[in-house]
């Protein structure tokens, strides 16, 4: 997109990008609660930057958010999923085990008995797999998006 | 009650499904087919399925519909007879 949309277009993208983006890291962190997850956290997520590359001009965005930025935003996702899985490994326990529930730290509080309406620090890895695959996510669809814009960007001005 | 919503999501979705194919402007076609994507959605959260609803909503109405409102940009607008 060489130029930036109207101006109406351009505030309203403005206003529901927090939203968007408070909703979809909503989604992420509840990911073993409610319905929803990483990667559909993770979605809803790009979807607010993709609304930010539509509405506004690319060298706007690339000035707001680098291409390295979501690179990283990928490779970070991966090797944390990764590194969650393989630290079970030196802990005596076997590949992708959850080690880290009930022991009473970190998203390590034991479940209690009955019905109950959900508690956030449950769930030993599975919470830290989910924010790790929403990163991946986000990082990964976004910049789909973004390679797109600037080759069709190239291809206009090759002509 | 919800009957009543699911036959009209239904009938819906029929109608939106048929405009893609019927719409001349491309850009209005991608438009309808975000409508269509919003609404399969409905459909498929009144079927008890929130986890596919989520991300049908996510990645049908807006990802892909960004990505085909790219593409017809890029592109030449020309009629075939």
């Amino acid at each position: 997109m060489s130029d930036s949309l109207s101006k109406i277009i351009r505030t309203t993208a403005d206003v529901m990008f927090l939203f968007i983006t408070v909703f979809g890291f909503y989604i992420v962190l509840h990911g073993h609660l409610t319905p929803g997850g990483g990667f559909q956290g993770g979605a809803v997520i790009a979807t607010g930057f993709i609304l930010l590359i539509v509405a506004y001009k690319l060298e706007d965005f690339l000035g707001w958010f680098q291409k390295r930025t979501f690179q990283n935003c990928e490779m970070s996702g991966l090797v944390l999923f990764i590194g969650t899985a393989l630290a079970a490994i030196p802990l005596g326990y076997l590949f992708f085990m959850n080690f880290l529930n009930g022991t009473g730290g970190l998203f390590g509080q034991a479940v209690p008995f009955g019905i109950n309406p959900g508690f956030l620090n449950t769930a030993g890895t599975i919470p830290i797999m989910n924010i790790a695959v929403g990163i991946e996510v986000l990082g990964g669809l976004s910049i789909i998006i973004l390679y797109m814009t600037t080759g069709i960007r190239s291809h206009e001005e090759g002509e | 009650m919800i009957e009543i919503i699911h036959i009209l999501v239904l009938i819906g979705i029929l109608i939106t499904a048929a405009l893609i194919v019927w719409q001349k402007n491309l850009v209005a076609a991608a438009v309808t087919f975000a409508a269509f994507s919003f609404l399969l959605s409905i459909e498929f959260y009144i079927l008890q399925a929130p986890d596919v609803a989520i991300a049908e909503a996510a990645v049908g109405a807006g990802i892909s519909t960004a990505i085909y409102l790219i593409a017809i940009r890029a592109t030449h607008d020309q009629e075939v007879t």
